[in-house]
Order: structure tokens, then C-alpha cells, then sequence
């Protein structure tokens, strides 16, 4: 029998299907539900109607889009849990994409007063507090400072946020789209106080943004220290308006909301700020009515994307279950997969690059033939924190604490191949 | 004659100082030195302690009136939200119950960041548009009605830093995660106990968007 390599230990197929797969479904079935429909001309042996005429020329579309037939592939909202789009989120549709790199015009928005729209030139980064000297900075100033390019995820705490007492939405999207992974082009936050110096009592930082809801958040001096950046590009071009255009805040592994856009304003002071996200909004309510405040990390998570509830099973035999894998403390060790429910675990394949505070990508060969099957992933990062299930949360949190739900989830796969997003318990 | 030469040299000598002495204390030389009335402009935030509240005064009798103009059309007369507008006022007792109702009384910890919050961000889609007066009046009307203050209360910046809030001592510091058990990145493989029931579909609930009903 053929054999899988999967990262250290080797399996062979059957023990991918965790023990409740018969020899038949060794079988490929090599019937195609969408082959079988499909009656178009442009099949062999005949002429595809595009080989025998002129595409567009070049400039046709001077800044690309995807092709008409991704016309599914979009952000969406869910229009019950806001009063308004303005302050509002949508998803990433992650269950469509591939590999680690979220496409620029995919990355999910979360506004508190609608997307500003900022002219460069009229761009300021003012840097007060406890600095030696005051500041302000052009786009075209933090442009010439060194600059770090760094891929990082970046997380709503909400995302799952709506899962904490049972399953209530029906998609990869809207369970687990709160979050996308870009290239970051930027200026260390380290470097840009080299050039106003540091008061020893400075220990916070009010990042400040400039939109209509005046974004603030308070970051203890060794995150701005370590890792944070002042980013204008992502993937390559220039911040989307909608993700802070043109400079925004990054706090790799921390949870979004933090990551101020149309960043106008860092100001040092000696304690924390108590802003009205950080107190009000992003604190962890427990069952006892009291409530964890400053919950920055955001702890390792995965997800299946596919099958999911949005990618059905559509053929019987041999398929590629593909999903994602992040963790705000590091890299992602390990991804664990398995098809009944969390009884039986097999380790999926991780792919290159795996980096730090990253979305990772992780593959896992199965088949199936037609059974019932409850798909779950598990991650583990470098510090050897395993994703824990709702249950083992739900004890130590309750089920009022809206963030940082990073729990296992469970798709139901039917006989038919239709996918669930269900509860166990 | 005039010596070009001596000239130069004084020239690249001072040009070298005036460098060294800036490059002692700025290492790139980016950016300018920011102007008192630049900061002021932008330096909006009030914290906890009163620091950064600027000069204004307020009570809740004025509050009313202006409440009534410019927030009552999303949170209510009374603060009790319109729609999923957010409810400003009650909620108490509330937190430890399975449907906690976190208002500006019940749950925020500091009367500074009511302040600095409608300063900044309100009325919805007018920021900044109020005066400090205006936003003392509203936010003591607001502390009136979550009876935390008296009707005929003087807001004011000296005293906002020392308002005793309902929930000040609601919050828990430092965050305790991980918190779930810790086995240390070797977690169960195989026969593993753990539940098999489904107790629930997100599709028997509804609430999906309806283009992603499958």
C-alpha cells in the first residue's frame, strides 16, 4: 500500500481515515458530480471558444482583477450583529484561498466610524508624552528610516466570538474571518524613538488613529520595544484605505483592534490610558460578573477551510483537507486533524514558510466514502500550548467573555457531503 | 583676495558640527520638532486620574438638554438604546447573569473615559463636534441617570479623575493565560475520552446569512 509521508511519522492510508473507513473506500471513485453536468462546447475534442479569437490586449485592465468566475470570493457581513456598517466587521472568505497570503482586497474590515480617506500629503504621525523631544513626521520622513518587511496575521479577539454558548453560524467565513495575513512594509517602532528619546518614566503608549471614532488603544512600552511597526504597505503595495491608508500600527500576535489605523498619534506616558475599547469593549467577561482586562496575546488557533460548511464534498475517494493555523506567541509546532470528533488524531502535513506570529498552512489527505465524519484541527505553537476544546473554556470562562475564543471546532460532514458547523458535548 | 579655500573650510567645519552635535541626540535627523499648539490641538485623551481633562464644567440639568438633541435618537431617552444602538444606562446586578447588560454604569470602570470617548467620537459621524462644556453636561447627565451622581452635580476637570465608578474594582489584572490546562504540547492521539454527542447545529439556529445556507 502506498505510503503518506507526513512530517516525522509515516501512516498509510487507511489510518487516515482513523479507523472507521473500509477496504472499499480504497477505491477512487473517479465520478465527478460537476464533470457529469457540465455540456459545454468548449470540452474535448472540441474548440474552446477562447482559442479561436483575440483576448484583450494589455491595459484592458490597467490595475487587475480576479477572474468573473471568483465573483464569490468576497468579504461579507452579517448584517443582525451591527447597527451600522460604519461600525461594523465583515469576513475574509478564507475557506477560498490558499496558501498563507491574504489578497489585499479579501482582508476582513473592522471600522468604528467608516474608512477614512487621507491624502498623504496631509498625513502626520505626532509622537508626545514623556519623549525628549516632541515630534512630528511626514509619510515621506518614515519612508526614510530603515524599514523591516514582516508577514503577520492579524486577528480580531471577536473572531468565534459568537460561538461561545453553541454553533451559531453556518460558515468557515463567519465562524473564523476575523482575521488575514499580509506582508507588512514598515519602520520599527524602536527606530522612530532613536530619533525622539525616551523619558525612564515612560512605560505606556496611547496609540491614537485619526478616523471619526478617534481609534485609542494603551501598549505597555516592551511590545512598542520589541516588535511593533508603523506599516504604509501591505503585500507589496500600499495600505488598502480600508485597512488604515496610508500608515497604520502593527502588534504582531496581539488582537486587532490594537493595530490602530490612520494612525495620527503615539503618545508616552506612565500609565495606562483606560480607553473606552479597552475598558468597555475588549475585556473578557468570566461567569463570577468579573472581568479580565488587558488581554492582548492572541492564543493559537486553527480551522478547517475546506471541507467546511461553504466546500461541501462533492466527490467520493481521495481529497486534500486544507486549513490554517496561527498562534500570537510564536511559530505553529504542530497541526493535529481528525474525522470523528476528537477521538482519534493524525498530524497533518505543515507547509513552508512557517514563521512567527504568521498564518501557517496545513494539508492532511483523506478519503471518503460517503460517512459520516466530524472534522476537527488542533494546533500546537512553539511554547507547546495545545488549542484547547469549548468545553475546557467554557469551565474557566463561561460563555459571556465574547473575545478570544481560540477552541476547537467541529464541521459535520452528512452521507450526502454536505458540511455542518456543529457543537458536540 | 578672498580665500575660497578658508571659506570652504569653515563652511564643511561647521556644517560637520552643527551635524555631530544633532546627531548625538537624533540619530536619522527625520521629522521636526513638534509646536506646543500642534500637540494641544491633537492631544485630546483624559485618563483615569483627570490628567489631560480639559478646563469645562457640567451638570446633569443642562445634560438632559443636550442628551435629548444629539444622543437620544440612538440611545433613548433614557440611554436604553434604540435598536442596536448601545444602552447607556442600567444593567446593574447584571454582569454575573447570562445576559450581562454592560452600560456606561454598570460595566465602564472610569468617568474619564466617558468623557474622552464622546469627546473624540460622538455624536456618531460629528466627532469632535462638541464643546467641553457640552461634553461635561452629558457626561454627568449620564452618571445622573446610573444614579452615581446628583442632578445639580458640577462636573468639572478637577473632580472627573475622582468619581467613584460602580464597576471600578470589576476588572482582573494580569491576564492569566494560558489558562487551559497545561499538557505541554503532547496531547491525546488515539481512543481519546472526549464528547461525542451533537448538541447543537449552527444550521437549526438560522441566523446565517442567507446566501451561505448550503
Amino acid at each position: 500500500m502506498k505510503k503518506y509521508k507526513l512530517n516525522n511519522f509515516k501512516l498509510n492510508r487507511r489510518d487516515l481515515l482513523a479507523g472507521t473507513a473500509s477496504l472499499g473506500a480504497m477505491t477512487f471513485a473517479s465520478k465527478s458530480v460537476l464533470s457529469d453536468e457540465n455540456k459545454s462546447k468548449n470540452l474535448p475534442p472540441n474548440l474552446p471558444e477562447w482559442t479561436s479569437e483575440l483576448g484583450e490586449g494589455v491595459d484592458a485592465n490597467p490595475y487587475g482583477m480576479p477572474s468573473e468566475f471568483e465573483k464569490n470570493v468576497i468579504r461579507r457581513n452579517v448584517e443582525w450583529l451591527t447597527a451600522s456598517t460604519e461600525s461594523s466587521v465583515n469576513f475574509t472568505p478564507i475557506q477560498d484561498l490558499e496558501g498563507i497570503v491574504t489578497p489585499n482586497g479579501l482582508c476582513f474590515e473592522r471600522h468604528h466610524g467608516g474608512v477614512s480617506i487621507i491624502n498623504p500629503k496631509d498625513f502626520r504621525l505626532m509622537i508626545n508624552g514623556l519623549v525628549d523631544r516632541e515630534m512630528i513626521f511626514t509619510l515621506e520622513d518614515l519612508k526614510r528610516f530603515p524599514q523591516v518587511n514582516k508577514f503577520y496575521f492579524l486577528e480580531c479577539a471577536a473572531n468565534g466570538g459568537m460561538e461561545w454558548r453553541g454553533s451559531q453560524l453556518n460558515g468557515c467565513q463567519y465562524t473564523f474571518g476575523m482575521i488575514h495575513n499580509v506582508q507588512y512594509t514598515g519602520v520599527k517602532l524602536s527606530d522612530l524613538i532613536l530619533e525622539t528619546g525616551l523619558k525612564p518614566k515612560a512605560k505606556w503608549v496611547l496609540a491614537e488613529g485619526s478616523d471619526s471614532s478617534g481609534m485609542t488603544r494603551s501598549i505597555p512600552i516592551e511590545k512598542i520595544l520589541d516588535d511593533c511597526i508603523i506599516a504604509w504597505a501591505m503585500n507589496g503595495e500600499a495600505l488598502r484605505s480600508e485597512q488604515g491608508y496610508p500608515a497604520r500600527l502593527i502588534v504582531p500576535g496581539w488582537e486587532g483592534n490594537m493595530w490602530v489605523k490612520w494612525i495620527r498619534r503615539l503618545e508616552f506616558g506612565d500609565m495606562p490610558y483606560m480607553t473606552r475599547e479597552e475598558t468597555s469593549k475588549y475585556t473578557d467577561l468570566l461567569s463570577d460578573g468579573k472581568a479580565r482586562m488587558f488581554t492582548w496575546v492572541m492564543d493559537a488557533k486553527s480551522v478547517v477551510t475546506s471541507p467546511s460548511p461553504e466546500k461541501p464534498i462533492l466527490h467520493k475517494g481521495i481529497h486534500q483537507l486544507r486549513g490554517l493555523a496561527w498562534s500570537g506567541r510564536g511559530k505553529i509546532k504542530r497541526v493535529d486533524v481528525s474525522l470523528d470528533g476528537g477521538k482519534n488524531w493524525k498530524t497533518a502535513e505543515l507547509h513552508e514558510p512557517i514563521m512567527s506570529k504568521s498564518l501557517a498552512r496545513f494539508t492532511f489527505p483523506f478519503e471518503w466514502n460517503g460517512q459520516e465524519l466530524l472534522i476537527q484541527s488542533r494546533a500546537i505553537d512553539e511554547t507547546n500550548y495545545v488549542q484547547p476544546t469549548i468545553q475546557e473554556l467554557q469551565k474557566i470562562r463561561g460563555v459571556n467573555s465574547i473575545y478570544h475564543n481560540n477552541s476547537i471546532a467541529t464541521w459535520l460532514v452528512s452521507k450526502t457531503g454536505k458540511v455542518d458547523n456543529v457543537r458536540l458535548g | 583676495m578672498f580665500d575660497w579655500v578658508k571659506l570652504l573650510t569653515l563652511i564643511i567645519t561647521s556644517l560637520f558640527f552643527m551635524n555631530s552635535v544633532f546627531a548625538s541626540e537624533r540619530k536619522f535627523n527625520l521629522g521636526k520638532i513638534a509646536l506646543k499648539k500642534e500637540v494641544a490641538g491633537w492631544d485630546i485623551d483624559v485618563r483615569p486620574d483627570g490628567k489631560g481633562a480639559p478646563i469645562g464644567k457640567g451638570n446633569a440639568i443642562k445634560g438632559e438638554e443636550i442628551y435629548a438633541e444629539v444622543c437620544a435618537s440612538c440611545h433613548g431617552d433614557f440611554g436604553e438604546g434604540i435598536d442596536r444602538w448601545p444602552e447607556l444606562v442600567g444593567g446593574h446586578d447584571s454582569l454575573d447573569t447570562h445576559d450581562p447588560i454592560k452600560t456606561t454604569g454598570s460595566y465602564w470602570p472610569y468617568a474619564s473615559t466617558i468623557y474622552d470617548y464622546i469627546y473624540r467620537a460622538m455624536p456618531f459621524g460629528a466627532a469632535q463636534s462638541l464643546s467641553h462644556d457640552e461634553t461635561y453636561q452629558i457626561v454627568a447627565y449620564l452618571l445622573y441617570m446610573n444614579e452615581i451622581i446628583e442632578e445639580d452635580f458640577e462636573l468639572t476637570e478637577k473632580n472627573i479623575g475622582k468619581i467613584k465608578m460602580p464597576n471600578r474594582n470589576g476588572f482582573l489584572l494580569p491576564d492569566p493565560r494560558p489558562d487551559v490546562k497545561i499538557i505541554n504540547g503532547k496531547p491525546c492521539m488515539k481512543n481519546c475520552t472526549v464528547p461525542l454527542k451533537i448538541i447543537g447545529k449552527a444550521r437549526d439556529i438560522d441566523v446565517t446569512p442567507e446566501e451561505n445556507k448550503s
